[in-house]
């Protein structure tokens, strides 16, 4: 899997993937529904009887092998919310999206990962809406890295609902046209006259109801409809409906099993003492102590990976439970070489942020118009502002691990992993051994928000099962967590604008600085398309203005970087947005007015965004109009009280948030808080609420507390006591969430909610206490 | 060996008195409902019930443990009935779900000796609980829910 391809994956940036939709390039869905496949369906959907009774519907994703490889079993199963077991002794048949049981129950494989978003939930809505099944007789299956079968797996971008809309409806709707079929030569009437619901077909004049499961056997020899048609939103059951998640249930009651539950059978436990510099080694280790600490069995060191997996070197602790591990692990007796960033320190990134950000840029991302010959010609009254954010932590709640074992010349790993295809690849790459070796299983993941798209940590579990015998877990402790993610990169960013004679930008300029997030995993340095990634949100927002430009400056880091929600617009649309606010400030325009004067189709895109989510200005307007709306906006508020408003597209989706806040007591009070957010169609609105809800309280957690610090090349902060997240009692008393709905493809609904709250609630601060916070995380 | 009472079943434990209770619990004993989050009772993922009374399992050594009646997850309801499992899947509260065996056990003893939390005394006692997800919110409204559950029965 090459770096490239995984970087442009998930940011969105690679026009195969967002063409493609994980439908056939040729498929289009016609005004009345019927989906035109473009080429035969049954060449990638296939209907067959199952071992032992039942009926499967597969589906291949166009461009993947329609048969799967075995991938060494161990599947996460759960029982549906009526508790109904899984019926035993069927074998398991990979590429199986949907299998209709004897017992008159179905069962739904899904191949995105769940981390809280709702995925296994929102999926599997779209197959049983289709198919009309009877949705407290499903049960939702947890498929293995497959990706000959199961296509892109990885689950991140805020992709999974788009990609998944019509291919598995689609698989829903060839289920249910077969069923219609069997029915109608079961009962010798026309298929016309039959219709579908809760896993039945009914014969409308006759009031007969058949059971799906009496009609598997007759659907098993038919063949598969050339087309079919897809509910009018108006008929769906499901869709759009209140569901609790399929997993509620076991977690409630402790019974979900999280990658840190994973047991295998004569499993011991291990930790690993890394390297406090990114990239350092081990010069020199001594294992007595470690191997004197009860219940310790073994020191091994794990070899440092490069490349895009970066796993760090460190030495291994394998004990018999993971507290005496960790006592192991402590006991060690380590010299390192700290390698070349041992000189780094944050205040160092500044001052060279600065630098960056304070002239032209090493990257002309794009420019429209002459935005310099405005801002440098003399005699403009030139508006500037330097925006600053820190390195920042996914901070999942469960810490990194994962689970392997080693035998046979075969390598079987379980891990709460984002991407197991990459774990896969990335695995049988470090051990040198063929893929077909590599077994990932994935389970429940306590906590992703993009930390779990790298490898490292299945690598590395991987690397230590080959050395010992049986089955070991690695166990990341929280310190090693947050001194080893992949962070959201610090940043330094310098706006500066012109206004024309009434109020709006004439010019309008970017000048950003930082580490890429892309430069950690690419093959080679290449500063443009670095400067495409990380200026999202930043050059390609919707504002008109005629003379506009962003410019980029690379500053190399040895600390990792990865993907934190929302990635770069959470900086981009901080300094975007609180600036926007003081230009709207300086002009005398209330600032949703400005905005919604601003944002505009006259407008400047970055290189190499695909034409198929075309950016619009209508939705955009939408939502800040909905956002102010709910919150009443310009009524007058207590003393001491503001109000802010940022808005971002991101993921493509579009988001809109107003804040109330305050300051009592020298602490940020944040009182209310109205959400819009148009992602168009909305699979499970509850899921969707939640996403929102909790998009909007990691951004106020990132805006008013998280910052690790680098000191002589390593992250400092190790806990929560020094790193502290958002608390209940700092939550806002009351967030509404407002979906506008227009009628568009669905689109990205976990990340969106994010990159407004920093600026809103800065915009709000403003309001409140007349200074300005450009700044993160905001101190008063 | 160390004698436990866990969830109403008396186990004898062959650990060192001072592992935490949080692994005696998850690798000894096999009761995996009951997470690690930071291991210094910053973030609550570890909260059980020592006599009714909510502990951070991961800097309880189980030697402080023995001779109490420790409840977990796993024992709160035989069913999932406790009305604050109820109520949770009714305000569908958890997203990755990690942290919430923890705010469970949180809220249960909260409710246990104020039945009818203001936001207030519903803020004090959970806020020793992170939540990465966000599910703060939801967890406000399913706490009071679950005090009208109670309140009925």
């Amino acid at each position: 899997m090459g770096a490239d391809r995984i970087w442009k994956e998930i940011e969105g940036l690679d026009p195969a993937v967002l063409g493609s939709l994980g439908v056939a390039a040729s498929a289009r869905v016609r005004d009345d529904g019927v989906v035109d496949a473009g080429v035969s369906r049954r060449e990638f959907m296939r209907l067959s009887a199952a071992i032992g009774g039942g009926l499967v519907l597969a589906v291949s994703l166009p461009g993947c092998r329609d048969a799967g490889t075995e991938t060494g079993g161990g599947l996460a199963v759960t029982e549906n919310a009526h508790g109904t077991p899984m019926p035993e002794g069927e074998a398991w048949a990979p590429g199986v999206w949907l299998r209709l049981h004897p017992d008159n129950t179905a069962t739904i494989t899904v191949a995105n990962s769940e981390m809280g978003q709702g995925v296994r939930t929102t999926l599997a809505l779209l197959v049983a809406e289709e198919a009309d099944l009877d949705w407290n007789r499903v049960r939702v299956v947890q498929a293995p890295a497959d990706e000959a079968t199961y296509g892109r797996q990885g689950t991140g971008g805020s992709g999974s609902v788009r990609t998944a809309w019509m291919p598995l409806r689609e698989a829903g709707a060839t289920a249910r046209a077969v069923l219609v079929a069997a029915a109608a030569a079961e009962l010798g009437v026309p298929a016309t006259e039959l219709t579908t619901e809760d896993s039945h077909v009914v014969h409308g004049s006759t009031g007969r109801r058949v059971p799906y499961a009496d009609l598997l056997d007759r659907a098993a020899t038919l063949d598969l409809p050339e087309e079919v048609s897809l509910k009018a939103p108006a008929d769906w059951k499901l869709l759009g409906g209140e569901h609790v998640g399929v997993d509620a249930k076991d977690v409630v009651r402790g019974r979900a099993e999280y990658g840190i539950d994973v047991e295998f059978p004569g499993m011991r436990y291990a930790a690993i003492a890394r390297t406090p510099v990114h990239g350092g080694t081990v010069r020199t280790y001594d294992a007595t102590a470690a191997l004197a600490v009860p219940r310790v069995r073994e020191v091994v060191e794990v070899p440092a990976v490069g490349g895009d997996t970066n796993v760090h070197a460190g030495i291994a602790v394998i004990a018999d439970d993971t507290w005496s591990a960790i006592r192991g692990r402590d006991a060690l007796e380590i010299e390192w070489n700290p390698g070349e960033g041992a000189g780094h320190s944050s205040e160092g990134y500044l001052e060279a942020m600065r630098v960056g950000a304070d002239g032209p840029g090493a990257v002309l991302v794009n420019r429209l118009g002459d935005p310099d010959a405005i801002l440098d010609g003399g005699g403009a009254d030139v508006l500037r502002a330097d925006f600053e954010v820190p390195f920042i932590s996914h901070a999942t709640m469960e810490p990194m691990n994962a689970t392997a074992h080693f035998a046979g010349g075969r390598m079987r790993v379980k891990a709460p992993t984002q991407f197991p295809n990459w774990a896969r690849q990335a695995t049988a790459a470090a051990l040198g051994i063929p893929v077909e070796q590599v077994s990932v299983e994935v389970s429940l993941i306590g906590g992703g928000y993009g930390r779990r798209i790298n490898p490292d940590y299945a690598v590395e579990a991987a690397l230590v099962a080959r050395q010992v015998d049986g089955p070991v877990k690695v166990q990341w402790t929280r310190e090693d967590d947050l001194r080893h993610d992949f962070y959201r990169p610090t940043a330094c960013h310098r706006l500066e604008a012109v206004l024309d004679d009434e109020g709006y930008p004439l010019a309008w300029r970017q000048r950003f600085c930082t580490p890429a997030i892309s430069a950690t995993i690419a093959e080679r340095i290449d500063e443009e398309a670095f400067g495409v990634s990380e200026s999202d949100g930043g050059a390609n927002m919707m504002y008109r203005v005629p003379n506009r430009s962003c410019e980029y400056t690379y500053l190399p880091s040895h600390i990792t970087r990865g993907w934190w929600r929302a990635v770069h617009t959470t900086h981009n649309t901080f300094a975007v947005e609180v600036f926007l606010d003081e230009l709207a400030e300086r002009a005398g325009i209330d600032p949703v007015e400005y905005r919604l004067a601003l944002i505009d189709e006259y407008t400047l895109d970055r290189p190499g965004t695909s034409p198929r989510f075309p950016r619009s200005a209508e939705r955009l307007r939408g939502v800040v109009a909905r956002a102010a709306e709910a919150a009443d906006w310009g009524r007058s508020l207590p003393a001491g009280r503001g109000m802010g408003v940022a808005c971002a597209i991101d993921h493509l989706s579009y988001s809109a948030e107003v804040i109330e806040a305050s300051v009592e007591d020298g602490q940020v009070v944040v009182h209310n808080a109205w959400c819009a957010v148009d992602c168009g169609p909305v699979i499970s609105p509850n899921h969707g609420r939640a996403q929102v809800e909790g998009a909007l309280i990691q951004g106020l957690s990132a805006a008013l507390h998280e910052r690790l610090t680098v000191e002589e090349g390593a992250i400092v902060e190790g806990n929560f006591d020094t790193y502290p997240l958002l608390r209940m009692r700092e939550a806002p008393r009351n967030v509404e969430v407002h979906f506008v709905e227009t009628d568009a493809h669905p689109t990205g609904l976990g990340e969106p909610g994010l990159p407004p709250a920093a600026p809103a609630l800065a915009n709000a601060l403003y309001g409140a206490t007349g200074r300005r916070f450009r700044t993160l995380p905001i101190r008063i | 060996m160390i004698e436990l009472t866990i969830n109403g079943e008396t186990r004898e434990l062959d650990v060192a008195p001072e592992m935490p209770l949080l692994w005696a619990l998850r690798d000894v004993a096999g009761l995996k409902g009951t997470k690690f989050g930071c291991g210094m009772a910053q973030c609550g993922a570890c909260t059980v019930h020592l006599d009714g009374r909510s502990v951070r399992a991961c800097v309880t050594p189980v030697s402080a443990a023995a001779g109490s009646s420790i409840t977990t997850i796993e024992g709160l309801s035989a069913d999932g009935s406790h009305p604050v499992q109820v109520a949770w899947q009714e305000e569908n509260v958890p997203q990755c779900g990690y942290c919430q065996a923890g705010q469970i056990m949180s809220a249960a003893a909260l409710l246990a000796t104020n039945p009818d939390p203001d936001d207030t005394a519903i803020d004090d006692a959970m806020s020793g609980n992170l939540c990465r997800c966000g599910t703060y919110l939801r967890i406000r409204r399913a706490i009071r829910r679950a005090a009208e559950l109670q309140g009925r029965s």
